[in-house]
C-alpha cells in the first residue's frame, strides 16, 4: 500500500498514529501538502461521512476519524499557510445562546475541517453578537448554528435577525442543524441551508460557499 | 430482599411523565436550567410532582437531571437536596421518589472530561440525593456505556437501589444509542456495573419501546425500566408540539408489560394525562 493509500485508510479506520506517519512519509516523497488535503484527506472524510449517513459508523468511529484527520492536519497546516494555499471556505460555528450541548457541533466542526474548511469554533452558549463579531473580524463566508433543544432553537432566529440588523446578512451564508431542527424551520427563519447530520453538513457547506 | 423486587412484587409500577415541559407550562423560561427552580420556585416544582402523584404515578422522579457539576453551575448540593425534598412533599407518601441523575453532556472518549472528573461529579450528586432521602437513584438518558458505568458506581456507593436507563435513538431501527451500543451490549455492561434495573428512556417514540424491552429482558435478569417520549417534537412557528396523544401512548401499555417492562412511564412531551391513561390501561 502506498503512503497515500495508507493515509486514507488510517483516516477511515481512525488510526491517528498511522495517519501522522503516512502524512510525513508522503511529504518526504515530495507530494504537495495541498494535494494531500484535497486528493486524500477530503475523500477519506467524505467516506467517513458516508458511513455515518448509512449508519455503518456511529459517533465513536466518527470521533476517531476526526482525531486521525487532525493529526494529519497539524503537520500540514503550517505548510499550507506558508505556501499561501486558501481553504475551501472560512466558517464560524457555534451552539446558540442558552444551549450548552456541543457534541453535534463538535462533530460538524471536525467534518468541516476534514472537508478543507478553516473552522472558527466559538463553542457553546454563543450570543448573537459574538457570532457577528467573529464573522466581521475573521471575514468568514459561512456561519453554522447548532441547537439541541426545542427551547433554545429560537435563538437561531434571533441570531439571523441580529445579522440582518448589523447589515451583515448578505455577506454570509447561514446554515443550521441539530436534533429538533427541520428544513421547514430553517426555511421559516430564513437560513440558507439545513443539514440533518455531520456528514451531509460538509456537502451543504461546499454548496453554500460555491453559490 | 432487594427493595426493588419488593416494590415490584405485585406487578409493574407506573412511573411519571415529563418535567421540563410541565415546568415550562408553569412559566420556566426557554433555555433556563429547570433544576435551579428547586431553589427559586419550589412551589411550582412541587406542583408538577403533585400532579403526577395525583394522576396515579407510583414512582416519581426529581427535578435534578442536570444538577451535576459538569453539566451546570450553582449550589448543586442544595439544588439536589431540595429536588428530593420537593418530590417527597408532592408525593406525600403516595409514590416512591427515585432521584434523577442525567449525563454530563461531555464526551469521555473525545477527552473533553476525564473519568475522574465525571466520577467526582456523579459522587457529589448521588451523595446529596441520597442524604435527602431518595428511595432509589435513577441514572437516565445515557448514551455512553463508560459514562453510565461511572454514574452507576457513584450511585451504588450510597447503598440505594440503582436503576440505569439509556436513550436508544440512533441507527436504522432506532435501537442503538448515539454511541452505537445495542440493548444487548448495554444490558451486559450494566449487569457487570452492578445496576439493580436497566432500561430505556427518551428515544423516538412509544412504538419502539416494546422491542427494546424484549431485547433488554432477553439479555439480562434485571427488572426493566421504560419511559419513551411522546414522539418527536414538531415545530410550528414558535410553538413546539408533540404528536402522540395520551390514549395512543397508553394503548401500548399491554405491549410494554408483555415485553417484560416492570416500570412504565413517559418521557419528553408527556403530561399527567398520559399517566392517567396508563393507570387506566393497567387496570383494564
Amino acid at each position: 500500500m502506498s503512503d497515500l493509500e495508507q493515509l486514507k485508510e488510517a483516516l477511515i479506520v481512525g488510526d491517528w498514529k498511522t495517519a501522522a506517519a503516512a502524512t510525513r512519509a508522503a511529504l518526504d516523497d515530495g507530494v504537495a501538502p495541498l494535494t494531500i488535503v484535497s486528493a486524500h484527506l477530503m475523500p477519506a472524510m467524505d467516506e467517513v461521512g458516508r458511513r455515518f449517513e448509512c449508519e455503518d459508523y456511529f459517533v465513536p468511529e466518527m470521533l476517531l476519524s476526526a482525531r486521525a484527520m487532525k493529526a494529519s492536519m497539524e503537520i500540514l497546516r503550517p505548510l499550507l499557510a506558508s505556501s499561501g494555499a486558501q481553504p475551501v471556505g472560512r466558517v464560524v460555528i457555534g451552539t446558540v445562546k442558552g444551549d450548552l450541548h456541543d457534541i453535534g457541533k463538535n462533530l460538524v466542526a471536525a467534518m468541516l475541517e476534514g472537508g478543507g474548511f478553516e473552522v472558527i469554533d466559538l463553542g457553546a452558549d454563543v450570543a448573537p453578537e459574538l457570532f457577528i463579531e467573529a464573522v466581521s473580524m475573521r471575514h468568514a463566508d459561512l456561519v453554522a448554528l447548532s441547537a439541541l433543544l426545542t427551547v433554545t432553537m429560537g435563538w437561531m432566529k434571533t441570531t439571523i435577525e441580529a445579522f440582518q440588523a448589523a447589515g451583515l446578512r448578505e455577506k454570509v451564508k447561514i446554515m443550521v442543524g441539530g436534533a429538533p431542527v427541520t428544513q421547514q424551520y430553517a426555511d421559516a427563519i430564513g437560513a440558507d441551508g439545513f443539514s440533518d447530520s455531520a456528514g451531509s453538513a460538509v456537502a451543504l457547506a461546499r454548496k453554500l460557499v460555491a453559490a | 430482599m432487594n427493595p426493588l423486587r419488593q416494590w415490584l412484587a405485585s406487578g409493574p409500577l407506573i412511573t411519571d411523565g415529563a418535567w421540563g415541559t410541565e415546568l415550562q407550562a408553569r412559566g420556566l423560561e426557554p433555555g433556563a436550567a429547570p433544576d435551579t427552580w428547586n431553589l427559586t420556585h419550589p412551589d411550582r416544582v412541587e406542583a408538577v410532582a403533585r400532579a403526577y402523584a395525583e394522576a396515579g404515578s407510583q414512582v416519581i422522579l426529581t427535578n435534578t437531571f442536570r444538577a451535576n457539576s459538569i453539566a451546570m453551575k450553582g449550589d448543586l448540593e442544595e439544588i439536589n437536596r431540595a429536588g428530593v425534598e420537593i418530590s417527597k412533599c408532592g408525593a406525600a407518601g403516595r409514590a416512591l421518589v427515585f432521584a434523577s441523575i442525567g449525563p454530563t453532556g461531555k464526551m469521555l472518549m473525545a477527552g473533553e472530561i476525564t473519568s475522574e472528573q465525571a466520577r467526582t461529579a456523579f459522587d457529589a450528586q448521588a451523595a446529596a440525593l441520597a442524604s435527602a432521602g431518595a428511595d432509589a437513584l435513577l441514572v437516565e438518558t445515557m448514551s455512553d456505556i463508560e459514562e453510565a458505568r461511572l454514574a452507576v458506581a457513584a450511585a451504588k456507593s450510597t447503598g440505594l437501589p440503582v436503576i440505569v436507563s439509556f436513550a436508544f435513538d440512533s441507527g436504522k431501527n432506532k435501537d442503538r444509542t448515539m454511541m452505537g451500543s445495542t440493548p444487548e451490549a448495554v444490558a451486559a455492561a450494566m449487569v457487570e456495573a452492578g445496576a439493580d434495573a436497566v432500561g430505556a428512556n427518551c428515544g423516538v417514540g412509544v412504538e419502539y419501546g416494546a422491542a427494546i424491552c424484549r431485547r433488554l429482558q432477553a439479555a439480562c435478569d434485571l427488572p426493566i425500566w421504560i419511559k419513551p417520549n411522546a414522539g418527536l417534537p414538531k415545530v410550528e412557528g414558535a410553538a413546539v408540539r408533540y404528536d402522540t396523544t395520551a390514549d395512543f401512548f397508553a394503548s401500548h401499555f399491554a405491549a410494554l408489560r408483555d415485553a417484560g417492562a416492570s416500570f412504565i412511564g413517559a418521557c419528553c412531551g408527556s403530561t399527567p394525562d398520559f399517566i392517567r391513561a396508563l393507570v387506566k390501561a393497567a387496570h383494564s
